[in-house]
């Protein structure tokens, strides 16, 4: 019975052979054909590769020869020979064997040197010993970092903190956490180095602004919503961000933080803020840019610091709100990949917490400060003074360029040779002049504390006129 | 695989390294237990969306809900749902110093590890299997300490400046030339932080038109630097020579992709020890491969320093070879220093250049001077420049260590990755669940380990590290090693079959750019 059923269907299979369309056959054949043509024929290579014969490969092989793998640099290079300072980089300083004033250590509210932090770092010394030999994950949390956070978030009223081991690498790995590729972020040109990395190491688009000029952020946000219209779907996953200083390191101005609150929620861009000068210095407590324009700090949604500065220590850390915060535990390279900050530091700094709590009015009196000189420097022929009144980390530029950065950045450096033999402190800003994407002019950097008596802080004045003098004329 | 390389000529000594195939039951079973746990994580999303079950994530602002969401939802599948359940295995709070035992802070959870509250109590003396601690000098007192007290009290804690501007102290300029001394190099720079040492002086040596060749398991740190740097980025397979080879001959015979340019220059990317898998590099090799094709080499110690060779030289000394074969000698202070920071060592234009031009000198604050003595303080020990014989004591009890363990723990049947001689042992779990109970249970019996999961290792590799240290003795290793027999009894965790394959060298692999044809 099997038999006589193949065999029906055998007898059905070339019934409908003859019964098929001449068109149908034809296909079909064609096809038949191909496929036997491709089972046949060699595999297909993706390149070319073997026109060279292993002779020639080899031959050059040999030949070729790379750079060195670094370039020479002259002996006279500006950026080569350091300053050596011996002892403690404090109010008075030992540089290059020669005693001065210190006007070049960001040491703002003067504690590098207090008793009490140095007495909290001791015991903590004694406690924990120096490294912490892990990273967060592993057993390097220490209940100093948590008691640190902690402070921290109370200090600036925020709900959550997360301290970093490494000032410059807190803004760089904050913004690659968030902002991935694809997203767009709308940074100052006058942005910080630190921030530039972060912001490479994100693969974003990058739109710069014109340094504090709201007009021109506003035309890029207007630019970026008529892009929006002609691709919604692509719109409602694009991550926008805005990325400003507090106070600018390579400027001295003030960022017009309230107008950026209004295009934030115009145009619905977060705001990440970088307060590394501004921390401790602004603001009646000292809490930075929020306080002193009176601005509730959960409209911004990232304020990252380094504890470099007004702190004395070293490290940074972010603060914000919880929900922003805590992503950076898992995806904030800096963090997971690298070991904790020492516990040392972190008492140091959580003593120089206290302190700037127990005493508000210091910041009253680093202003004052910063506003006398501001004034005194006012009118050096041949300097022009860059940066606000109160701002305590301020540029000394040329009036006048003579020609070439490199002649620049060589009388300047005359001017502080005569400033240091003297006995105040100076240096000169240092960039990559590579490496940057807006070049800052070469210029002097004056750096106000708290432990400048008035009659320092006039003869600082009167040495840079005297300097200015008799170098540039 | 078991490799027992003897050849001649490139190796001094036995190189044994062994990466013991995974058991096909074992690896059906985990993805199982991948899915399980995935179709529960869409189960409780679900009940989630549709308020069944409180959500207790923490959400955006009221006043910022018509925003961009900051972060997609599927991104944090694996946090939610995986990595939150044993989140209680990471992030253990210490209050001691990270010694050979160390007391832990307790803590619970009501709501199944969405929040921890601290007891108040302290677990004492858990031996303490995780932290880097390889010679150990995390200690809080001896002569380590005292230095760093004097420092402390003499310069402060900050330094609030740049290398370039006025931060560079002499205490700077001193470590430099004992590093340098000790490594046996020219001249040598220090940074603040090891994981910054890499992404910030990588894109300082190389740039455009330049070719990295990177090991498929480098650290987070040289992968940022490579990439920050913007030179074209090949991997090769790890510690693969072979597959090296062929991306060199590939890379000096056809020049740059397109335009058939030369490469710039070539530079090599390896570690001294891999920290995940525990496997040394097979550095004469490279080396002899980087002067046949004239490329160069950047050797990452950061686990191998202080903790491999004879004297605590690294990875160099282990092997016999000469410093001035490698061009540039990277590493941390972390580990076997017990402090904090990195240093790159090389010839002196080298290191020239680097202050010139690194990203570090120029705008990051150099490193705080009680942290720096500590290193000058333990170097010296190391090199018994101190008038003691305690450095050296340490380094061989460290070496006698590691060998011990590593003996036992292959005998008691797990499965152990790596090279025989290095401190850093895994010993593979496989499972999802295991991971959080083997830290859980280790932690009842005072005994506390690092497990690492998915994304760190393969989703089906998880395993648990042990960092041996010279602190550990002999009666500490051998309360660990009977509470990890007893554990892994409990969780059946012995999959060793000891399948030893004697094989000189490993099959050539294809690489990860282009097709073959063999």
């Amino acid at each position: 019975a099997a038999g006589v059923g193949q065999q029906w269907v055998l007898v059905e299979m070339v019934q409908a052979f003859y019964e098929a369309p001449a068109y149908h056959l034809i296909l079909e054949g064609i096809l038949i054909l191909w496929i036997i043509r491709l089972l046949f024929s060699k595999t297909y290579k993706l390149q070319e590769r073997s026109d060279l014969t292993l002779k020639e490969k080899e031959e050059l092989i040999e030949e070729w020869q790379p750079e060195p793998l670094v370039p020479p640099v002259p002996k006279d290079h500006p950026a080569l020979n350091y300053n050596i300072v011996s002892g403690p980089p404090t109010h008075i300083i030992t540089v290059n064997g020669k005693e001065c004033i210190n006007f070049a250590s960001f040491n703002f509210l003067g504690l590098l040197n207090n008793e009490k932090v140095k007495s909290a770092a001791q015991a903590s010394l004694k406690k924990y010993g120096v490294g912490t030999c892990g990273p967060r994950g592993f057993y390097g949390t220490f209940d100093v970092h948590l008691e640190l956070e902690d402070r921290l978030a109370k200090f600036m009223r925020t709900e959550e903190a997360i301290i970093y081991s490494y000032g410059f690498a807190t803004i760089a790995s904050a913004i690659p956490a968030y902002s991935k590729r694809g997203d767009i972020v709308f940074v100052d040109e006058a942005a910080c180095f630190a921030i530039q990395k972060g912001l490479q190491a994100s693969r974003s688009n990058i739109k710069l602004f014109k340094h504090n000029d709201m007009a021109d952020l506003e035309r890029l946000l207007k630019e970026q919503e008529t892009e929006d219209q002609k691709n919604p779907r692509k719109a409602r996953v694009t991550r926008r961000f805005i990325v400003v200083e507090g106070l600018y390191m390579n400027t001295g101005d003030i960022c017009p933080l309230p107008e950026l609150i209004k295009l934030k929620y115009k145009y619905k861009v977060r705001i990440f803020l970088e307060e590394s000068l501004s921390f401790g210095v602004l603001g009646e407590h000292g809490r930075g840019i929020t306080e002193h324009f009176g601005i509730n700090i959960d409209d911004i949604d990232l304020i990252s610091a380094n504890m470099e500065n007004s702190l004395a220590s070293i490290g940074g850390f972010c603060c914000g709100r919880s929900f922003i915060i805590d992503h950076q535990r898992l995806s904030g390279q800096g963090y997971c990949f690298s070991a904790s900050l020492p516990p040392l530091l972190a008492a140091a700094a959580i003593e120089a917490l206290n302190i700037m709590e127990d005493n508000p009015d210091i910041f009253q009196t680093l202003r004052a400060k910063c506003e006398r000189i501001h004034k005194a420097l006012q009118g050096i022929s041949g300097l022009k003074v860059v940066g606000e009144s109160f701002s305590p980390a301020l540029h000394l530029q040329l009036e006048e360029s003579c020609g070439s950065r490199e002649n620049d950045v060589k009388l300047l450096k005359r001017v502080v040779d005569y400033c240091m033999n003297s006995g105040i402190a100076l240096t000169q800003a240092r960039y990559l002049e590579k490496e940057e994407k807006c070049l800052p002019p070469p210029s002097i950097r004056v750096v106000i504390t708290v432990e400048q008596t008035e009659q320092e802080l006039d003869k600082a004045a009167s040495l840079l006129k005297e300097a200015a003098q008799s170098v540039l004329n | 695989i078991n490799h027992i390389v003897h050849n001649g000529g490139l190796y001094k000594r036995p190189f044994n390294e062994a990466f013991e195939e995974t058991p096909m039951l074992v690896a059906v079973l985990t993805y199982v237990g991948y899915g399980v746990l995935t179709l529960f994580g869409y189960l409780r999303d679900f009940m989630r969306q549709w308020k069944i079950e409180k959500c207790q994530n923490a959400t955006e602002r009221e006043e910022q809900k018509d925003f961009v969401p900051l972060y997609q939802d599927f991104e944090n599948f694996y946090n939610r749902n995986l990595y939150m359940r044993i989140r209680d295995s990471w992030n253990r709070p210490i209050c001691s110093v990270p010694g050979a035992k160390v007391d832990m802070m307790e803590r619970v959870s009501h709501d199944y590890n969405w929040t921890f509250t601290y007891t108040g109590r302290v677990i004492k003396d858990i031996i303490n299997m995780g932290s880097y601690n390889y010679l150990g000098f995390a200690q809080k007192t001896g002569a380590c300490q005292e230095a760093a007290a004097k420092v402390l009290s003499q310069y402060g804690a900050g330094v609030c400046s740049t290398r370039q501007e006025m931060g560079n102290l002499d205490k700077h300029e001193e470590l430099e030339k004992l590093v340098a001394r000790f490594l046996g190099v020219e001249s040598a720079m220090a940074y603040g932080m090891g994981f910054a040492t890499n992404s910030m002086n990588i894109p300082a040596l190389v740039g455009k038109g330049c070719l990295i060749l990177s090991d498929e398991l480098n650290h987070a740190s040289l992968v940022l630097g490579a990439r920050l740097s913007g030179a074209t980025i090949r991997i090769f397979k790890h510690n693969n020579m072979q597959s090296l080879e062929k991306l060199l001959k590939d890379a000096i015979v056809h020049g740059q992709p397109r335009t058939r340019r030369p490469w710039k220059k070539i530079l090599i990317l390896v570690e001294g020890i891999y920290s995940m898998e525990g496997s040394i590099v097979r550095l004469p090799e490279v080396i002899a491969l980087k002067k046949k094709y004239k490329s160069y080499l950047y050797l990452d110690e950061a686990h191998s320093i202080g903790a491999l060779g004879p004297s605590g030289r690294g990875v160099v000394e282990y092997f016999g070879l000469s410093p001035e074969d490698v061009d540039v000698m990277m590493g941390t202070f972390t580990k076997s220093f017990g402090a904090a920071g990195g240093y790159i060592g090389g010839k002196k234009e080298l290191i020239d250049y680097l202050r010139t031009y690194s990203h570090s000198a120029a705008y990051a604050t150099s490193m705080s001077p009680p942290v720096v003595e500590q290193i000058i303080t333990s170097m010296k020990c190391i090199m018994g420049e101190d008038g003691t014989t305690i450095g050296e004591a340490r380094v061989q009890q460290l070496a006698e260590n590691t060998r011990y363990f590593r003996r036992r723990l292959k005998e008691m049947g797990f499965i152990i990755y790596g090279n025989e001689d290095s401190p850093v042992v895994p010993l593979m779990l496989y499972m999802p669940a295991k991971i959080g109970a083997f830290g859980r249970e280790m932690l009842k019996r005072n005994i506390g380990v690092v497990v690492v999961g998915f994304p760190a290792t393969p989703i089906i590799e998880s395993r648990a590290r042990f960092c041996l240290s010279a602190a550990h003795t002999k009666e500490m290793l051998d309360t660990a090693l009977k509470e990890v027999n007893e554990v892994g009894d409990l969780l059946q965790l012995k999959y060793s079959r000891r399948r030893l394959v004697p094989l000189l060298d490993r099959p050539f692999d294809e690489t990860t750019y282009e097709e073959t044809e063999d």
